[in-house]
């Protein structure tokens, strides 16, 4: 990744008092079309930050700069103030960033053990494969996450949603990550099982994990985030307190990039 | 159904719904594979009717199995480039070139520098052989891996270059003979284990069974997983060893012919007995050696990183890129092992012949892929086993060494090993598509 000394209006961390993720000026480009435009984002440990934005906006194509899925053209990105460069999702897992993404990135024709521990299986000394340690770690993670889950030998093609959700979420969490992305994790199921992922992603939270959760779904948010970050059209509208703001404000933040200050009666009256 | 004490079983079957689908998860075998070693056995007896009973004999078995070998050898690492959703087309051209290779530097390059039938002569070409395999299939590897060229026009294209190649150095020559040692790859009575060397192969392979599921068994129950009932395992362990020792005792009832026995016992200096010598042939070479290629292709496919990786792009591409899995180096191995692979066939198939010819391999890729595709590989990636493919390539053998047999001509075989091809392929997706729904 090029690093660029993108001047940028975000305050300077104080001395030992350095976000756990600063993601500076991040710019991304697919061919001539901006996806994300100088977009600046913060992370504590212990917080959970929304990325919201209607279709297009950029929020996955900015946090899959984080997870190395596909590295920003430019900008920076610190992590506990430090610098660090990830051109690859193997230099995001080293550094503790976990993502599950929407489209959860399972290989489909491998059991559930596979998927947990895919890239980083275990090995026996000779260097072979350990299934049964492996089995053994995903059956503890899964029984934390989906007690009811006992598919151990099937490949997760023949998985229902939640189930498959659950392994992509194991896999996140079993390699104790500091940082976890999640891209519309409740996009796909149903209302027990949703139940079930804010419930975690509020004890992952006081477990002290930083969360940048993406959704569309402005409840889900609410309920979860502590700050919430607006993006339109690549670039960031900006990022709020939950506490200070209403979901009307938010709402305009979205489809008319207006910040709540500027927002009018008639702004609110035109969402609704 | 016997369970161990402190062991969580899997679930029991109702005692009255004991389907045999149910008795058949118990055993946890691959029920596709089963599928195919029936295809296998009424294949057999079809010819054997047919032809009077002269399929299934020693003599035929023996050969159908050196037949299959070398194919067989290719469809394990065929398997691999198919399930990671690529293709070679090129193998029959490598194997002609590494053939060709192989043989020019046992019959040509080194007696013309140190003298013929040297020591090493063998180790050398085989080696030098295995290594311009693997360079070749590297190369081709980072074209598709690293060059973003599809495989199919990769492939397509060192078809015709190595060929080509082969042409270009040899001038149309006939190369031969091969250097005596390098020769008992290619399998015949002296280049077979003999009686006691094949009971004690079928012995080894034997303990290797029973250890494999005794290993296996002790280490789900140090886990505390559930594991197969006993009885279930105890069967699969007598299957397994029974037909390793069948095998073993077909191939050892097959005698060396007369003529070789004659000269045998007139080389060493023992009297012609009144009913004759019986010598028993025994496990060919070649095919001790696709049994080795076999078991190690498997173990890479399944126990290794780099296996699991092959399958993880086969299922999918972008899981793979995402989890960290280094697809690239990993696509690039599948062809140097392919490479190599074909090396190994090509000493198989050149020291059978003792000569290398031009030809050598032509059209055999078709067979390569059809025996992978008939052993279950898919070419929508991600699924396919190794023994699948080896038994896949047995199966192409038996049908056309059977038609040899009953005289079908050559056209007419191919239409025969076309339409099996096709039909086992289309079976293959309606049960598919029957068992997803």
């Amino acid at each position: 990744m090029t690093t660029s000394s993108t001047p940028t209006d975000a305050p300077l961390p104080a001395p030992g008092a350095a976000p756990l993720v600063e993601m500076r000026g991040i710019r991304v480009a697919f061919g001539g079309v901006h996806a994300v435009e100088d977009v600046t984002v913060t992370l504590n440990a212990g917080e959970v930050v929304g990325l919201v934005g209607g279709n297009g906006a950029g929020k996955s194509t900015l946090i899959r700069t984080l997870s190395g899925a596909h590295p920003a053209d430019s900008g920076q990105i610190l992590i506990d103030g430090q610098p660090v460069t990830i051109s690859n999702p193997r230099d995001a897992k080293a550094l503790g960033i976990e993502t599950i993404y929407q489209t959860l990135a399972l290989a489909d024709n491998i059991d559930a053990a596979g998927n947990v521990f895919l890239g980083r299986e275990l090995r026996s000394r000779m260097g072979s494969l350990d299934a049964a340690a492996m089995e053994s770690a995903t059956r503890k993670v899964m029984g934390r996450l989906n007690p009811r889950f006992k598919n151990f030998k099937t490949s997760v093609k023949s998985l229902s949603g939640g189930q498959r959700q659950s392994v992509a979420i194991a896999r996140a969490i079993h390699f104790n990550a500091r940082i976890l992305i999640m891209d519309e994790p409740t996009a796909a199921l149903g209302p027990a099982e949703t139940a079930q992922v804010r419930e975690l992603v509020a004890q992952l939270k006081a477990e002290g994990l930083g969360i940048f959760l993406i959704s569309h779904d402005i409840h889900d948010v609410f309920d979860l985030a502590d700050r919430i970050t607006v993006m339109l059209q690549g670039r960031l509208v900006g990022t709020v307190d939950k506490e200070q703001v209403t979901q009307d404000e938010v709402l305009a933040m979205i489809i008319m990039g207006k910040h709540p200050g500027e927002v009018t009666q008639k702004d609110i009256a035109a969402l609704h | 159904m016997t369970q161990s004490p402190g062991v969580v079983s899997s679930p029991a079957p109702e005692p009255q719904s004991r389907s045999v689908r149910s008795l058949l998860s118990s055993f946890e075998v691959d029920t596709r594979l089963l599928g195919m070693i029936g295809a296998l056995a009424v294949i057999w007896v079809f010819f054997n009717i047919v032809s009077g009973g002269s399929f299934i004999t020693p003599r035929n078995l023996y050969n159908l199995s050196v037949q299959s070998a070398s194919v067989a050898i290719m469809a394990t690492g065929m398997v691999l480039i198919i399930v990671s959703r690529n293709i070679d087309l090129s193998v029959g051209s490598m194997l002609g070139f590494l053939g060709y290779t192989m043989v020019m530097i046992q019959a040509v390059w080194i007696p013309s520098a140190l003298g013929f039938e040297q020591p090493y002569t063998w180790i050398i070409a085989l080696a030098a052989g295995i290594a311009l395999g693997a360079l070749i299939g590297g190369f081709q590897g980072v074209l598709v891996a690293y060059g973003g060229i599809p495989a199919f026009i990769v492939t397509l294209g060192g078809l015709l270059v190595w060929r080509g190649l082969i042409f270009r150095y040899a001038q149309g020559q006939t190369i031969s003979p091969l250097d005596t040692t390098f020769r008992m790859l290619g399998g015949g009575p002296e280049a077979s284990l003999g009686a006691t060397g094949s009971w004690i192969i079928g012995g080894l392979m034997c303990v290797g069974i029973v250890y494999t599921l005794i290993a296996g068994r002790q280490r789900r129950r140090r886990y505390e997983f559930p594991v197969r009932p006993m009885w279930a395992e105890a069967a699969i362990g007598i299957v397994g060893c029974l037909a390793v020792l069948v095998a073993v005792w077909v191939a050892n009832a097959y005698p060396w012919p007369e003529q070789l026995a004659r000269d045998y016992a007139a080389a060493h200096g023992i009297a012609w007995p009144e009913g004759g010598l019986v010598i028993p042939v025994g496990i060919a070479y070649p095919v001790l050696i696709m049994i080795g290629v076999g078991l190690v292709v498997t173990y890479m496919a399944t126990r290794r990183r780099f296996g699991r990786y092959v399958y993880a792009i086969g299922g999918n591409p972008d899981a793979a890129e995402l989890g960290g899995i280094n697809v690239r180096r990993t696509i690039t191995g599948t062809f140097v092992l392919m490479g190599i692979l074909c090396a190994v066939s090509a000493a198989v198939q050149t020291a059978r012949l003792n000569a290398a010819v031009t030809n050598l391999g032509v059209s055999i890729e078709l067979d390569v892929i059809s025996a992978a595709v008939i052993g279950g590989t898919s070419f929508s990636g991600g699924i396919g086993t190794i023994p699948g493919a080896i038994l896949g390539a047995v199966v192409m053998q038996s049908l056309r060494s059977g038609m040899l047999l009953l005289n079908v001509d050559s056209p007419t075989q191919d239409i025969v090993v076309g339409s099996v091809l096709v039909i086992a392929v289309g079976f293959d997706a309606f049960l598919h598509r029957r068992s997803a729904r």
